[in-house]
């Protein structure tokens, strides 16, 4: 039995370099990428950080909220996404609903500047804050429409975008419900918020939510137990945005109201 | 960057409510208007020459090849406008190198390489093979060559070998017919599976697209054989003539009631979006979709067909109207592109307000390059008629 | 070589070197139209093979339907927030002041802009604070929309002209007098009782508010009126009328209810 097993073993290895040899005579370019490939990935692979020990998701509680827009404003600075009025990886909303029902919307410049007081001769009968941002969604139509696999969501669940593989269709800009994405104007490439993954992976938190003044943002592991998010997900009660799309988001609501969408 | 910055500027002033900041840019223009609106073009003038080979539908015999030829001509210029509209034209290859099988559109390359390559210039090519054969041996320099070698240096017209391409031409049309529902229907599905868009999501997207392509594809057939044959010096076949026509009137009912059915089923369903859709209708999308696609493009053209399948009328006055009823159907059928791919675009998904789209003039993504682009496939079939001549006289003599 | 030669004639001779050449007799019994195209079409899948093959991004489906390499441009993106923890190592004294104040909770970089470049040189990089009365409001501007109990002001009353450092140091702003109004941070609910018939109501009147509640707002709460009879005092028929108070019969009136779960006391309605 041993004797014969021995036997096998060489054999397989044999037809193994065989083929290997072959493959590579037949096309050069793939061993070479794999090598690439390997040096590429270099600091993931290298321990420091290790995406299947994460699963990262953010809550925000819009009774928090005091719409100063420093979280707009710090996205747009630490992403270096251009300073004009059409393309934002987040943004706040404000919600005013009158006492006829009728609800006002704005977001002047994405609150990078923050908001102003409108007068209005109508009784607000309420009156709140949204951040908005993309919402990583488990189930990403974004991911699932782009014809390139140039979006994609990591083992830790963030979906990103492939800037030098992007061929710039804009199919993910028309699947997205939340409006999350833009085409970047200069690389004519799709753009969104990362959660700041350059930060993440470093240990440090999203700029949004470093800079958020009253935490109404929280940044956290979904899957850990000492976790503010889980935290904040065991003591509120949570919405998502547009539920019924079965999107999944990693974007979590406490307080939300009706009239958001 | 500055240039998009101008652009979008005064843009700001056109909203109503309220947009997601992001959605100022409108990111699907013309062009992706012109692609459905040329797909379906092919689809359906492919459609109409496969009912002379599988439903041996005698009198549109004169337009067979006329349909298919036209149908590759469009086809070759299908693509482009996709093309130009990318941000980065040049990775486009990379929709063949890594497709994401989940992706409707990344479907784009095995559907339009299938359809191209298996079907349509296969069957342009059994059809023609003896033709070819016959045309190099009586010709001399570079058309022999050119037949030479579009007939891949065939040689072999037995009556045998006739036969065999007959009956290929019969199974790749069988073949064709669902490859053209494909063709067209898949890029109904890329707007129908959006599930984001309320305007676009719907199951009945694909058929409606299909049945919009068939009508506008017979059309466009019906204004190149009118305008072709007295080109020529031929008499139109009123016979066939007719006959179009029916097929036309008959698969345009199809396609207003799934329009109707669709537009009932969403008023009648009353979702989420009803309202937004509402203002839309009635407001930003109202001459084009109401004036133009539903009375202009569909009822008018219906009811002049409608007259002259009652009434005796006298040839002459029939032309007309056929011509003028193709026209308008065409104009119809793009005003129908335009209210999906654009329409769509219009509401903010906030469901809240509505925002305005202006297209450039120059530019790759301008009014001008599809004007360039539509009338390129004209170019290209002129072109095929001067090597590949579709008159019946031309098939034997050679 | 030899040998191994010889082990594929053994295989795969009959191809093409048998007497009965079944190979080459069935390709020639395909008929000649097709053997053209059959040829063309290897041609064609065999250069698409090749040229896919040589185009496609190493790295591909390593992880996923995605390159690889696209996680590391983008973790390569420089960073220019540096993060609160940063600072400290050099502003110890400022941090300190800071963490024991109102503004604990607030990053540094909140006021003082991105610091990454700063951190990594000192010397030439300097940061600036905003000095004007431009950038506060940008939270404590009176809104409606933010949540009640955030210290707001309105700007335009609010010492007009005065920077808002010449009162209070933004590390440790506590007002230079602890608030007498509760308007000071209750703005909205202060607007809206201006225009109500309870307008010379003291707030203290209804709320018993312990002295703590200015320092540690949310820590220590003011009191709501816990009993029907309170509201009674004004409004009960028991009561003596006063003009222009409507008062109810406290017995038959929404019985179950405590007067403001129903009735807005800041703004109570005028029928």
């Amino acid at each position: 039995m041993k004797k014969e097993q021995r036997k096998k073993l060489p054999r397989r290895d044999f037809l193994k370099n065989v083929l290997r040899s072959c493959a590579g005579l037949m096309l050069p370019g793939f061993l070479f990428a794999k090598e690439a490939g390997k040096k590429a990935a270099a600091l993931l692979l290298d321990g420091l950080y290790n995406p299947a020990e994460h699963s990262w998701g953010m809550g925000i509680d819009i009774n928090k909220c005091i719409g100063c827009g420093r979280c707009a404003d710090a996205c747009k600075k630490e992403n270096n996404v251009p300073n004009v009025p059409f393309f934002f990886r987040t943004w706040v909303e404000r919600y005013r609903v009158f006492e006829n029902g009728e609800t006002l919307i704005d977001s002047p410049n994405g609150a990078v500047n923050g908001f102003e007081n409108l007068t209005d001769e109508r009784t607000i009968i309420r009156s709140f804050f949204v951040p908005k941002l993309c919402n990583h969604c488990n189930n990403p139509p974004c991911v699932q429409v782009c014809p390139v696999g140039a979006t994609f969501q990591t083992v830790d669940g963030v979906v990103l975008v492939d800037a030098e593989y992007c061929i710039g269709c804009r199919y993910c800009i028309q699947a997205c419900p939340y409006g999350a994405r833009f085409l970047h104007p200069e690389t004519r490439t799709a753009e969104k918020c990362t959660f700041c993954y350059h930060r993440v992976v470093r240990g440090k938190l999203p700029a949004c939510v470093e800079v958020c003044p009253t935490q109404a943002r929280i940044f956290g592991e979904l899957k850990k137990k000492a976790s503010p998010l889980v935290r904040f997900m065991r003591m509120n009660k949570i919405r998502v945005l547009k539920p019924a799309l079965n999107t999944e988001p990693r974007v979590y609501y406490s307080n939300l109201d009706m009239e958001v969408r | 960057m500055e240039e998009i910055i101008q652009h979008l500027a005064p843009l700001l002033k056109e909203i109503s409510g309220y947009i997601y900041p992001n959605e100022i840019e409108l990111h699907w223009g013309i062009l992706v208007v012109i692609y459905p609106y040329i797909t379906g073009l092919v689809a359906g003038a492919f459609i109409l020459a496969s009912l002379v080979k599988v439903f041996n539908v005698e009198e549109v015999q004169p337009t067979y090849r006329i349909s298919l030829l036209t149908a590759l001509a469009f086809l070759f210029v299908a693509p482009l406008p996709l093309l130009a509209h990318l941000g980065h034209p040049e990775k486009s290859y990379e929709i063949f190198l890594t497709p994401n099988t989940n992706s409707a559109m990344a479907m784009f390359g095995f559907v339009y390489a299938w359809y191209l390559m298996a079907v349509l210039l296969l069957e342009v090519w059994f059809d023609y093979r003896e033709s070819l054969i016959l045309w190099s041996q009586h010709e001399t320099g570079l058309r022999k060559w050119i037949h030479k070698i579009l007939s891949l240096f065939s040689t072999d017209i037995s009556e045998k070998a006739i036969k065999f391409d007959k009956k290929a031409v019969k199974i790749i049309t069988i073949i064709g017919i669902p490859s053209a529902f494909l063709l067209h229907g898949y890029v109904g599905f890329i707007f129908g599976s959006i599930k984001a868009n309320p305007w676009w999501s719907s199951v009945l997207m694909p058929i409606v697209f299909l049945f919009s392509a068939i009508v506008s594809g017979i059309a466009l057939i019906m204004i190149i054989y009118m305008v072709v044959t007295p080109l020529r010096g031929k008499e139109i076949d009123m016979r066939c003539l007719n006959k179009l026509a029916s097929y036309l009137f008959y698969i345009m009912i199809i396609d207003f009631s799934l329009e109707c059915l669709d537009f009932i089923h969403r008023i009648y369903e009353s979702e989420e979006s009803i309202k937004i859709l509402a203002q839309l209708v009635s407001g930003k999308l109202f001459v084009s979709l109401v004036v133009i696609q539903l009375l202009m493009g569909m009822i008018l053209p219906l009811g002049a067909i409608a007259i002259v399948k009652i009434f005796n009328l006298p040839d002459e006055l029939k032309k007309l109207i056929y011509f003028l009823a193709a026209l308008l159907v065409q104009v119809g059928i793009f005003t129908t592109r335009w209210n999906v791919v654009v329409g769509g675009q219009l509401f903010s998904k906030s469901f809240s307000g509505l925002t305005t789209y202006k297209m450039t003039f120059f530019g790759l993504e301008g009014l001008l390059m599809s004007i360039f682009l539509l009338l390129l496939p004209f170019l290209i079939l002129y072109i095929l008629f001067k090597i590949l001549p579709p008159w019946d006289e031309a098939r034997v003599t050679g | 070589m030899a040998k191994f030669k010889e082990k594929l004639n053994w295989r795969f001779g009959w191809l093409w070197f048998n007497k009965e050449k079944v190979f080459m007799k069935s390709w020639q019994k395909i008929p000649e139209q097709i053997r053209r195209l059959l040829v063309l079409m290897v041609l064609l899948i065999v250069l698409f093979l090749i040229v896919r093959s040589w185009l496609i991004p190493p790295d591909c489906g390593k992880y996923g339907h995605y390159r690889a390499s696209a996680v590391d441009n983008i973790i390569s993106q420089p960073l220019r927030y540096a993060g609160q923890v940063e600072c400290g190592d050099c502003h110890e004294d400022h941090m300190e002041v800071k963490n024991a104040g109102y503004h604990k909770n607030l990053a540094c970089e909140v006021c003082h802009g991105p610091a990454a470049d700063h951190i990594e040189n000192p010397d030439e990089v300097e940061l600036l604070a905003p000095r004007g009365r431009g950038y506060c409001p940008l939270c404590h501007e009176y809104l409606p929309a933010r949540p009640t109990g955030f210290p707001q002001i309105v700007s335009d009353s609010h010492n007009p002209m005065k920077p808002c450092i010449a009162c209070h140091e933004p590390h440790d702003p506590k007002p230079p007098e602890t608030p007498r109004e509760c308007s000071a941070c209750h703005a909205q609910i202060a607007r809206t009782k201006s225009i109500s018939h309870h307008v010379y109501v003291p707030c203290t009147r209804c709320h018993e508010t312990p002295e703590e509640h200015k320092i540690r707002p949310r820590d220590f709460r003011p009191t709501k009126p816990q009993t029907r009879e309170f509201c009674g005092g004004c409004h009960a028929t028991q009561t003596p009328e006063i003009k222009g108070i409507p008062q109810v019969d406290l017995q038959t009136h929404g019985q179950r209810y405590v007067c403001w779960q129903c009735h807005y006391p800041h703004l109570p309605e005028a029928h």
